[in-house]
């Protein structure tokens, strides 16, 4: 008994610091409406700034004083982002904050390898809470007491700010309306940036009082901010005691699957997160987001197909791209396949995104299935390569049946972490069954027949499956169904009150998506010759928004361009400096800032500059609609 | 003159709204915008108070250009806005709604407090900790008024005060106009209602399609029936 009293105690001394850190978020995201995805990165920072601070400065004062000065540098540097990024970028579509923050997480994760070096780090043990307490023989360690207890005090604390002072009463009512703020006189400027600061502190606290209990790795960041998603979308993003009830929920989970399920202990917050959002959509303690305004420059700029000008370009292009057999090598081969294999993945997200209006954030999910029906098509049932490449993508199309079932339920950011979670549990199924996928050590020997075996076939191959694959997604998009589809992406209420079954559409574009993902996915299973989780992974599922984003939202294929482009660059990068995400990092940042609209859209307005320099002008103001 | 505006052109993306529009209001002044749906009265309010992204032309507003000024700065500087559709902060109580628009008090306009606030509006003394969304459309639009005061503004502008008010709450809503007015501060008001324009305007301006088609005192405009029938009639 007493051995599941203290393991009570561990998950609950766990759960303050997940606490700060996804309230942090969620006041960060209530005022600004920015998903801060580099929170994560600050937690990290905050821990790696104390770790050095604490072995400098010895003693209680020294740790202690350590700890708080740690935080306090790193809310400033947060200050600094807000003020020279985060500003310049409120005005955009709100997928691109969080592109911005993901690739600020990049450059910092490079960052403090470059200042702390590679290795795990040990801090000190906590001045003056060394000890540990006994309880019916069971240790209890005095500093996780002092967590415990600090959980509550903070969220007293938070209460406290957000009740009774000026302040906290104009946060609140920023949260709900920030125009109307301003149209009393509060200037948002500061408001902001005093709200992310408060929010960065309590994550670079959170870190820097992990210390003691965990080593200090490079890798803290991706960790914990999977698992603060997880606690405010189960809380409700925005609510800070929603935030507390789920930090100590998903914590107790934590601290007992693992003795209670082991074979499942990963996946089982997901499911509890996946539960929640189906019953209570908005989280345990979070309310309805109000309908998001759509951006004008949607309807301003109508889609269109091919003009046979274009078509002649883009059969030009095609020509070059297949010719390229005849001058290119082997590794130039293999990588334009797998550029041409990222085109269809990323082609397939972005006709979710951008016709579907549905940003998802665990995309992977399909293309990894795809490549694992593929692995078992031909290892367990020992398929010939032509029928594996059409029963992986099946495997795709059934993870869509299911997941997209209940994600199309929902939309905005909580669509996007469903879709994570989903994500997420099909790659803990993947990791943790290890006998049926091998686990971490992949299911390897996929390789091609053959007839596709040689580097040029593949690439053909690859590239005609890509051409296919585009070509559908755009055909789809000019449908009856894709037009049915934006205007359920435009306005769902005028879309179904025309008679159109909004949510059937939704998940009809989420199964067409998956199944697209999946066929690329099932190429990089031969691509490689072997599946390993990676693929199913928020990596893989985050490089493809990028793509997407990269390539332009707004167009309608733009992730073609985003997709070359940006594999590319990731490839050449790793072959040419250590420092890969540093630079890719700045350069997604320098995108978000420079170029909103993507590559495409802004190489688009800049040909059709004549007659929409209004348009362009406008876009960079401010979102409005008509009376 | 407390504002002017001349030459005022706005845009929602590419549609034009407004036309070249001019008015002003003096100093002490009440004055009427009248103008049916859609005919440009919020986006000429908007457009002052600088939430609408693309406007150009002249604003003076005691004096200083504040055409290019964030809306924050222009409504600090003593312009109030209440908007049309009342916009109350729903989480917050009626005595937070008010700390909000809460500014320091100015040598040129009246001074409001929280308490004269509910002497003007009695209803909402009686609900001081009572959240926004749990109100009528009534008390919150009386709550919105009350809010804008709590800046201690030199000119108001109020966007159809009367819009989908019971006559009683009309009633209440005049005088408290007419107490806003005899205090000293400045206002403009958009309506549709003619008659309640009437009660509480020294003069108006009709607009229709974004341009300004009528200029003139209560009295002259009563004195054309063509124009009120032709700009403001059903």
């Amino acid at each position: 008994m007493a051995f599941y009293v203290v393991q009570f105690l561990t998950g609950l001394a766990s759960a303050a610091s997940l606490f700060l850190v996804a309230s942090g978020l969620s006041i960060i995201f209530g005022v600004t409406r920015i998903v801060n995805f580099a929170h994560g990165a600050f937690y990290m920072l905050g821990a790696y700034v104390a770790f050095t601070l604490t072995a400098r400065f010895s003693g209680a004062l020294g740790f202690w004083g350590g700890i708080l000065a740690a935080a306090l540098i790193v809310a400033a540097v947060g200050v600094l982002v807000e003020m020279l990024l985060l500003r310049r970028i409120y005005h955009v579509p709100e997928l691109f904050q969080l592109l911005a923050t993901f690739g600020l997480t990049l450059m910092v994760e490079d960052l403090v390898v470059l200042g702390w070096g590679p290795n795990d780090l040990v801090g000190p043990r906590a001045a003056g809470l060394k000890g540990a307490i006994d309880f019916f023989g069971q240790q209890i360690p005095s500093y996780d007491l002092f967590l415990i207890v600090l959980g509550p005090l903070v969220l007293g604390l938070l209460w406290l700010v957000f009740q009774r002072t000026r302040w906290g009463v104009l946060v609140r009512a920023a949260t709900q309306d920030r125009d109307m703020v301003a149209a009393l006189g509060v200037n948002q400027k500061w408001l902001f940036t005093s709200v992310f600061a408060l929010g960065v502190f309590l994550a670079a606290l959170a870190g820097a009082l992990q210390i003691p209990r965990d080593a200090v790795t490079h890798e803290m960041d991706l960790r914990v901010i999977v698992d603060v998603f997880v606690v405010v979308v189960i809380g409700g993003l925005g609510s800070i005691t929603g935030a507390f009830v789920a930090a100590v929920l998903v914590s107790e989970l934590n601290a007992f699957g693992i003795l209670i399920f082991p074979k499942i202990s990963i996946i089982l917050v997901f499911l509890v997160m996946a539960a929640v959002l189906i019953v209570r959509p908005w989280g345990l303690l979070g309310r309805a987001e109000a309908p998001v305004r759509r951006t004008p420059g949607l309807t301003v700029n109508p889609w269109r197909p091919l003009t046979s000008r274009e078509r002649i370009a883009v059969a030009i292009a095609f020509l070059l791209a297949a010719s390229l057999p005849f001058y290119a090598g082997n590794y130039a081969l293999a990588v334009g396949a797998e550029i041409a294999i990222f085109v269809i993945f990323a082609a397939s997200l972005h006709f979710l995104m951008s016709t579907g209006g549905l940003a998802s954030f665990g995309h992977a999910a399909y293309f990894g299935l795809g490549a694992y029906g593929t692995a078992f098509a031909v290892k367990l049932a020992g398929l010939p390569m032509a029928a594996a490449l059409v029963a992986g993508p099946l495997f795709g199309l059934l993870g869509a049946v299911v997941f997209g079932f209940f994600a199309v339920q929902l939309s905005g950011v909580y669509f996007a972490m469903l879709t994570l979670a989903f994500a997420q549990i099909v790659w803990s199924v993947a990791f943790q069954w290890v006998g049926l996928t091998g686990g971490d050590n992949g299911i390897l020997g996929v390789w091609p027949e053959r007839w596709a075996a040689s580097a040029p076939h593949f690439f053909w191959l690859s590239l005609a499956v890509a051409v296919l694959a585009v070509a559908g997604l755009r055909i789809a998009t000019f449908s009856p169904f894709g037009f049915a589809l934006r205007a359920t992406r435009d306005s769902p209420l005028r879309a179904e009150a025309i008679g159109i079954n909004g949510k059937r559409i939704q998940w009809s574009a989420f199964l067409i998506a998956g199944t697209v993902a999946g066929i690329g996915g099932a190429l990089f299973a031969y691509l490689k010759g072997s599946v390993f989780p990676d693929v199913l992974g928020i990596p893989l599922s985050v490089d493809a928004l990028v793509m997407v984003l990269l390539g332009g939202v707004e167009t309608v294929s733009g992730a073609i361009v985003g997709a070359i482009v940006y594999k590319a660059l990731s490839i050449w990068l790793v072959s040419q400096t250590e420092w890969s995400k540093l630079v890719l990092g700045a350069f997604i940042v320098l995108i978000v800032v420079a170029f909103p609209k993507g590559i495409v859209g802004t190489l688009d307005s800049l040909w059709h500059r004549r007659p929409s320099s209004l348009k362009d002008a406008m876009l960079a103001s401010k979102i409005e609609t008509a009376e | 003159m407390k504002l002017s505006v001349e030459n005022l052109n706005s845009h929602y993306g590419p549609a034009h709204i407004l036309f070249d529009v001019a008015l002003d209001v003096a100093d002490g002044e009440a004055v009427a915008l009248l103008g049916r749906n859609g005919a440009g009265k919020s986006t000429t309010f908007r457009s002052i108070v600088g939430l609408v992204g693309q406007r150009s032309g002249r604003i003076e507003f005691e004096g200083r250009d504040i055409s290019n000024q964030p809306t924050h700065a222009i409504v600090r500087g003593g312009l109030g806005y209440v908007p049309e559709e009342r916009r109350i902060f729903t989480d917050l109580t009626v005595e937070e709604n008010l700390e909000v628009g809460r500014q320091p008090p100015r040598n040129n306009a009246p001074r409001w407090t929280r308490e004269r606030l509910f002497e003007l509006f009695p209803n909402l003394a009686e609900m001081r900790g009572r959240p926004g969304g749990r109100m009528s459309g009534g008390e919150q639009q009386m709550l919105t008024i009350a809010r804008t005061l709590m800046g201690n503004p030199s000119l108001v502008l109020l966007d159809e005060p009367s819009e989908g008010l019971s006559p009683k709450i009309v009633e209440q809503m005049v005088e408290a106009i007419l107490t806003m007015k005899k205090e000293g501060v400045s206002l403009l008001v958009s309506e549709q209602n003619l008659h309640f324009a009437r009660l509480i305007s020294d003069r108006a301006y009709i607009i229709e399609r974004g341009r300004i088609c009528f200029s003139g005192t209560m009295t002259e405009l009563d004195a054309r029936p063509d124009i009120r029938d032709a700009h403001l009639a059903l």
